[in-house]
C-alpha cells in the first residue's frame, strides 16, 4: 500500500509540472464546452417568420405585435391558408410559421386553452428550438400578464411542429456529447501517453525490476487520471446545467455512476493502447485520429446516427461513447432511471471487461 | 568464494534466433564482474533474464539465492537494476525521485530520511536537493542513478551499460562509485563495450554471437591471448 501510495504521489507530480497535461486536463474540456455551448446557444435576431391569424381577433392581434416587436422576429408574409408553408421553407428565408387557431381570444377566455401551432424549419434544429422556444416564452408571457387573475390553468400550449427532423433529436446533445469526448480524450489518451512515456525514458523497466506488481503499477497509473476525470465530470455537467442550462432530470447519483463506468472503460482503452504501442508520439496518434474523431462523428454527438449511411450505422455500434451519450441523455434529459438503459450500461461493462482482459493479456510482465 | 549468481545452460530464443546459447557461469560475492561482448551479442537479454524481465527457454538460474523461475518477487527485493538511460524522473527533483524509489522499494521514512541526508553530503549534492533533474548535469544525474539503484542495499546491482555516451572523466568518477559498492559487499554485474572499463573488473566474461567465448580475470585473459591490453583479447574473440 505504501509502495502504491509513492506511486500515485509520482504521478501527481507530473500532472501537475507538465503545463501541457494540465491544459489538456483542465483548459480544454471548458474551452470545448462553451465553444460548443454558444455556438449552439446563439441570440436570434431578425428571424423571418410568417403568420397565418384564423382568428384575427384583439388577442391575435397584440401576440403578433408583441413578438414582432420584441427584435427577435421580423413579419415576412400574412398567409391565407396553410396551403404552401412548406414552399415557404424550401425559399429559406421563413424560418418559423405561427398559425393562430380560430376564436383564439374567446377561447382563450371561455375554455382556458386556445391553439396556437408553431411550425419551424427545423433543417437548422438549434435554429429551431430557439425560435420555438422564444416564441412560445412571449406567447405566454403575454397571457400570463393580460389574465393574471385567472384561476384556471390557463397556458397555452403551443402546438409545435419541426419539419425535416421532426424529433430534433440533436438538442442538448452537446454537452452529453462534449463529456464522452473529454473523458474519452483525458482518460485513454492521457494513460496510454503516460505509460509510453516510462517505456520510452526506460523507467518502465526500472519500475518492473522493483518490487511493484504489475497491478500497481496499472492502478497506480489509472487512479490519478479516475480522480480527475470525475472532477472533470463534475465540472462538465456543472457547466452544462448552470450556464446553458441543460436540465437533470434524472438521478444524479446514476448519471456519476454511469459517468464513472464510462471513464473506467476509457481508462482501460488507454492501457491497451499503451500495451500495444512503444512511443507517446503513436500513442497520441491512436488516441486522437482512432478515438477522437470517431467519437465527434459517429457517437451521434453532432451528427444524428439516424441519418448517416447504413455502414457508418453499423460501425458506430462498436463506438463505447454512443452509448455514453444515449445513456447520459437519457438521464439527463428525460430523467430515466437505470431500467431504461440497462442495455446499454451492459455494453459499456462488457467492453469495459474486454478491454481489461486483452490489456492483462498484452501487459508484459516481463517486457520481452 | 560464495556464489550469489549461478547460471547453468542459460538458453533464451526469440523464434529461431538464439540469443542466449547454453550460458553457464557463476559470479562470486562481492565481486565486479564485467560482462562483456558486441552490439547483438546477447549481453542484454541474459541480464534481463537474470532481473526477471525477460523469461528464459530453458535452464538453470540462481541469482541471489531464488530460482529465476519461481522465485522472481524475491530476487526483485534483493537486486539493483540501472540501464544506460539513467532511469531517473526529470520533472521530479532529486529529493522527489530518491523518496519515490525508497517508497517502492518500502524504505521506512525515518531511514530515508538519515539515507539522503548521508547520500546527498557523499555526491556533493546537497545544494541540488530540491532541483529538478532535467537542470543537472549529465555526470550527476548518473552518479545519482546508479546511488538511487544502490539505495536499498540490494545483494546484486546490475548495470546495463551504464556508461553509455559519457566522457572518459565522468567515467573514471562512476567507476569509484562502484568500487566503493563492491567493498561495501554489494555484487556489481556490468556490461559495457569500453575496453578500458573491463580493466577494472575483477572478472570479465566475452560473449560473442550467444556464446560465452572466455571468462577469467584480465590479467590471465590478457596472457593468453598474449595481448597488451583488453582491446587486443576483445578483437581476436570477436574476430
Amino acid at each position: 500500500m505504501k509502495q502504491l501510495r509513492s506511486f500515485i504521489k509520482k504521478e501527481f507530480f507530473h500532472i501537475f509540472r507538465d503545463a501541457r497535461t494540465m491544459l489538456i486536463l483542465f483548459g480544454i474540456p471548458i474551452a470545448q464546452l462553451l465553444i460548443f455551448g454558444t455556438v449552439i446557444k446563439s441570440e436570434i435576431k431578425d428571424v423571418h417568420v410568417a403568420i397565418y391569424d384564423q382568428s384575427k381577433d384583439e388577442t391575435t392581434q397584440q401576440i403578433t405585435n408583441k413578438i414582432l416587436s420584441s427584435g427577435y422576429f421580423i413579419l415576412d408574409k400574412n398567409l391565407e391558408s396553410t396551403n404552401g408553408i412548406e414552399d415557404i421553407f424550401r425559399k429559406g428565408k421563413v424560418r418559423e410559421v405561427i398559425v393562430f387557431g380560430n376564436d383564439f381570444g374567446q377561447k382563450l377566455i371561455k375554455e382556458g386553452n386556445a391553439n396556437v401551432q408553431l411550425i419551424a424549419d427545423a433543417s437548422d434544429p438549434n435554429m429551431a428550438r430557439l425560435v420555438v422556444s422564444y416564441t412560445t416564452g412571449i406567447i405566454n408571457d403575454y397571457v400570463k400578464k393580460m389574465y393574471p387573475n385567472l384561476q384556471m390553468p390557463l397556458q397555452i400550449q403551443p402546438e409545435v411542429r419541426m419539419y425535416f427532423n421532426e424529433e430534433m433529436k440533436s438538442a442538448y446533445m452537446f454537452v452529453p456529447g462534449v463529456m464522452a469526448l473529454i473523458l474519452m480524450l483525458i482518460s485513454a489518451m492521457m494513460t496510454s501517453i503516460s505509460i509510453t512515456r516510462e517505456k520510452e525514458l526506460g523507467t518502465m523497466e526500472i519500475l518492473l525490476v522493483s518490487p511493484l506488481k504489475p497491478v500497481q503499477i496499472i492502478v497506480g497509473k489509472v487512479l490519478p487520471y479516475l480522480l480527475l476525470s470525475i472532477a472533470n465530470a463534475f465540472i462538465i455537467v456543472l457547466i452544462g446545467h448552470f450556464v446553458f442550462g441543460v436540465p437533470i432530470t434524472g438521478s444524479f447519483i446514476l448519471l456519476m455512476l454511469e459517468t464513472i463506468l464510462f471513464i473506467m472503460m476509457a481508462l482501460c482503452l488507454g492501457i491497451l493502447i499503451s500495451t500495444a504501442v512503444k512511443t507517446q508520439m503513436t500513442a497520441m496518434f491512436i488516441s486522437m485520429i482512432g478515438l477522437m474523431l470517431p467519437t465527434i462523428i459517429l457517437s451521434g454527438f453532432i451528427y444524428p446516427i439516424e441519418n448517416m449511411p447504413v455502414v457508418l450505422q453499423v460501425v458506430s455500434h462498436i463506438m463505447p461513447a454512443r452509448y455514453f451519450v444515449t445513456i447520459i441523455r437519457a438521464i439527463m434529459l428525460k430523467g430515466v432511471g437505470i431500467l431504461y438503459v440497462w442495455k446499454e450500461t451492459l455494453i459499456l461493462i462488457g467492453m469495459t471487461l474486454f478491454f481489461i482482459a486483452v490489456s492483462v493479456k498484452k501487459f508484459k510482465i516481463r517486457l520481452e | 568464494m560464495e556464489k550469489i549468481i549461478t547460471v547453468k545452460d542459460m538458453v533464451k530464443k526469440f523464434g529461431n534466433f538464439v540469443a542466449n546459447d547454453h550460458l553457464t557461469f557463476d559470479v562470486y560475492k562481492g565481486e565486479i564482474f564485467g560482462f562483456l561482448g558486441a552490439n547483438g551479442a546477447g549481453k542484454t537479454t541474459a541480464i534481463r533474464i537474470l532481473c526477471g524481465l525477460s523469461s528464459p527457454t530453458s535452464g538453470e538460474m540462481n541469482v541471489a539465492g531464488f530460482d529465476v523461475y519461481r522465485e522472481i518477487e524475491k530476487i526483485k527485493k534483493n537486486i539493483g537494476y540501472m540501464s544506460q538511460k539513467f532511469s531517473l524522473y526529470e520533472d521530479l527533483t532529486v529529493a522527489e525521485n530518491i523518496r519515490f524509489y525508497a517508497g517502492i522499494y518500502g524504505i521506512s521514512p525515518k531511514k530515508r530520511k538519515e539515507k539522503m541526508a548521508e547520500l546527498l553530503k557523499k555526491l556533493e549534492m546537497e545544494s541540488a536537493k530540491n532541483k529538478l533533474i532535467a537542470g543537472l548535469p549529465l555526470g550527476w544525474k548518473q552518479k545519482l542513478a546508479f546511488s538511487v539503484a544502490i539505495f536499498h542495499e540490494p545483494k546484486i546491482v546490475f548495470l546495463d551499460e551504464p556508461t553509455g555516451g559519457v566522457d572518459p572523466v565522468t567515467r573514471r568518477k562512476f567507476w569509484d562509485l562502484i568500487y566503493e559498492a563492491a567493498n561495501n559487499g554489494i555484487t556489481v554485474f556490468v556490461t559495457t563495450h569500453y575496453m578500458d572499463e573491463a580493466e577494472y573488473c575483477d572478472r570479465v566474461s566475452i560473449m560473442e554471437a550467444g556464446k560465452i567465448e572466455a571468462l577469467d580475470t584480465p590479467a590471465k585473459l590478457k596472457e593468453r591471448y598474449n595481448a597488451k591490453n583488453m582491446d587486443e583479447v576483445f578483437i581476436q574473440i570477436a574476430r
